[in-house]
């Protein structure tokens, strides 16, 4: 996009990669903003179905689909307390400290091939490392309210985050070793194709591993059934007891940024990201090659395939919640610790050995890419997953050969 | 077109920031970041303020290596500093946790003792940074492809960033083997730590056995044994004899 700015518009370069800078920022902030609206009208329409009421049915005509518009307005009219004996620096702090580590994470999240803040080599590491920072300003908010009950709930929320980010990593880690690439538009494109490319259908242990990924996405996200850490029967609020108005809605837009982006990274890393189950554009003999509209065309599709797969699994964690009852603090653990952690241990290493002695799967018709592959840049200049073509492609192929094969 | 090139290039003359180096402007934001948090976190007299510009100063240095293209060194930066500055926060909470905000004040003369200490190692520092050749010239140009790969390749032993001239011939070893022992090392450490660190209780008999070994109580056992030697000093102390 700067490229275009600057041969077609004729922006100097500065400015080209300011605007393009911004586009993007904007565009993902609307997605955070725009997504917790839309999910927290539908969290309460889930949560009155599954109550067997109707939930918001007047703000905005039928459905109610106005009222999270509504509840926004009302939250910027509210007045903005901050407890007296409260750290004043810190309290006003934390709550942008916690959306702007969920905000991070996006930069680095696919939405289609090219539709990427930033395409990192690391991207998945970046996610995980970035998406472990948002606890922090959950920390800041329980120390700096003065408030027991914000200090009980932040004091949880850390255990619990601490504690699930192991098996969550080694969860992350399966789809990583199959793709042989931490880069999450790599990890994509190797499961291009039908739903049976997808890794979560590549071996039994990758389909477990799935699941376990599942749990602890919702506890790092704080979901219930493990949203301790604001466990209203308990703790009042939990960290936001003492937040309201704007500060409080930061919380809150950066809870649902997390619950939106741990379900696009579980559609990235299992099931196919953009890839839909059925390969609509090749179907339709559209490829990137076929033009430049066609090609926007098939990305378009594509980020509509990947957002209707993150919202499909942000519905399922609502569902969870309104149907599960909340774990006590030594259930969570004792998930984490004797289940969670086991469980991914084994099915990493039984995902490893299928990779090694099954590399094509038991089903030999099948067309799978080939673990064995490794990046683009190994593959050879112009490879569909190339980074970008490097001179010494030929030259790093052939130090590779030589010294793999003596 | 030649109306929006005129226009730009009027916005680009009108502006005072006409071509901004961003790179050079987000090392300065990022190094100043990392400078004054770190100052910061020295001067600052409550726990959790200070791990909080400690993060911001790590995060900085790891927008740094993110600027010089080490993806994979800042994502490490971010999980392993940052992350780990965490649970020292949450230590932070807890041990101040008795009494809200407490601050920590520095004497003066340890004040002056580290600001020398600072100054020396941070010449020394200087010195030898400024003394070497190559790091006083520009850069000779963009180091190639930055990627997690042949770091992971020279991991299993197949170096990409040497040519085959130089490499020797037959199976190489890689780092595979000095990283696993210095993890498992370190999971040894924190083993240990975590069994040291754990109280050690003495097992604690259970009531209806403490009443059923010990003695009668002190007063009983004075008034029933007069003349002679003072009862309690064999009992148990659970049971509180005369002290």
């Amino acid at each position: 996009m700067a490229e275009f700015l600057i041969t077609t518009v004729g922006l100097s370069e500065w400015l080209a990669w300011t605007v393009t800078a911004v586009i993007a920022a904007v565009l993902v902030l609307n997605v955070i903003a725009g997504g917790a609206l839309v999910f927290i009208w539908a969290e309460r329409k889930i949560a009155g179905r599954i109550q067997d009421r109707l939930g918001p049915t007047r703000t905005g005509g039928r459905f109610g689909w106005l009222q999270s518009l509504a509840d926004g307005l009302k939250l910027l009219a509210k007045e903005d307390l901050m407890p007296e004996g409260a750290d004043g620096m810190l309290f006003r702090l934390a709550p942008y400290v916690s959306f702007c580590a969920s905000f991070c994470a996006f930069i680095a999240l696919p939405f289609a091939f090219d539709f990427i803040g930033c395409r990192l080599n690391v991207g998945v590491f970046f996610v995980v490392a970035v998406l472990g920072l948002e606890v922090f300003g959950v920390i800041l908010a329980g120390y700096a309210s003065a408030s027991k009950w914000s200090l009980f709930g932040a004091m949880r929320e850390a255990a619990q985050v601490v504690s699930y980010e192991v098996p969550l990593g080694m969860c992350v880690v399966v789809p990583v070793m199959l793709a042989g690439s931490m880069d999450m538009v790599t990890i994509a494109e190797k499961q291009a194709g039908w739903f049976t490319n997808w890794y979560l259908f590549h071996d039994p242990f990758t389909f477990v591993i799935f699941w376990v990924y599942v749990t602890c996405a919702v506890a790092s996200v704080n979901r219930a059934p493990f949203d301790l850490a604001e466990a209203e029967s308990e703790l009042v609020a939990g960290f936001h007891t003492e937040y309201s108005g704007l500060r409080w809605s930061y919380f809150f837009m950066a809870e649902y940024g997390s619950m939106f982006l741990v379900s696009a990274m579980a559609a990235v890393l299992f099931m196919g990201g953009w890839n839909g189950p059925i390969p609509v554009a090749s179907l339709l003999g559209l490829s990137e090659g076929t033009g430049d509209t066609a090609n926007y065309f098939v990305r378009l599709l594509g980020m509509f395939n990947l957002l209707g797969k993150a919202t499909l699994g942000v519905l399922v964690m609502m569902w969870v919640r309104w149907t599960l009852p909340r774990l006590r603090i030594d259930q969570v653990m004792t998930t984490c610790l004797k289940y969670c952690t086991p469980i991914a241990a084994a099915m990493f290493a039984g995902a490893m050995l299928w990779q090694l002695f099954l590399p094509g799967g038991l089903v030999p018709g099948l067309d799978r890419p080939a673990g064995e592959i490794r990046e683009g840049w190994l593959e050879g200049p112009g490879g569909r997953g190339a980074a970008a073509p490097a001179a010494s492609d030929e030259k790093v192929a052939q130090v590779i050969s030589s010294q793999v094969n003596p | 077109m030649m109306a929006a090139m005129s226009a730009t290039g009027l916005v680009a003359t009108a502006l005072p920031l006409a071509a901004i180096n961003w790179h050079s402007t987000f090392f300065l934001l990022f190094a100043v970041l990392a400078c004054v948090c770190a100052v910061a976190v020295v001067a600052a007299d409550n726990v959790v303020r200070m791990a909080l510009y400690l993060v911001l100063s790590l995060g900085a240095t790891a927008g740094l290596f993110f600027l010089a293209g080490a993806e994979f060194v800042g994502a490490m930066q971010l999980m392993i500093y940052v992350g780990g500055t965490l649970v020292l926060l949450v230590f932070g909470v807890m041990l101040t946790a008795q009494a809200p905000f407490v601050s920590i004040k520095t004497a003066p003369g340890d004040r002056a003792l580290a600001g020398i200490v600072g100054a020396s190692l941070l010449a020394v520092l200087l010195l030898s940074a400024f003394s070497v050749e190559e790091w006083r010239k520009p850069a000779a140009g963009v180091v190639g492809e930055p990627t997690a790969t042949p770091i992971g390749m020279a991991l299993l032993g197949v170096r990409v960033d040497e040519p085959p001239a130089h490499a020797p011939a037959g199976v190489r070893s890689g780092y595979l083997l000095p990283f696993e022992i210095v993890s498992v090392h370190l999971l040894v450490v924190l083993v240990a730590a975590a069994y040291l660190a754990r109280a050690k209780r003495r097992k604690t008999p259970r009531a209806i056995e403490v009443a059923a070994s010990v003695e009668p109580p002190a007063s009983v056992a004075a008034h029933a044994a007069i003349g002679r030697e003072p009862a309690g000093r064999s009992g148990s102390v659970l049971v509180g004899g005369p002290r």
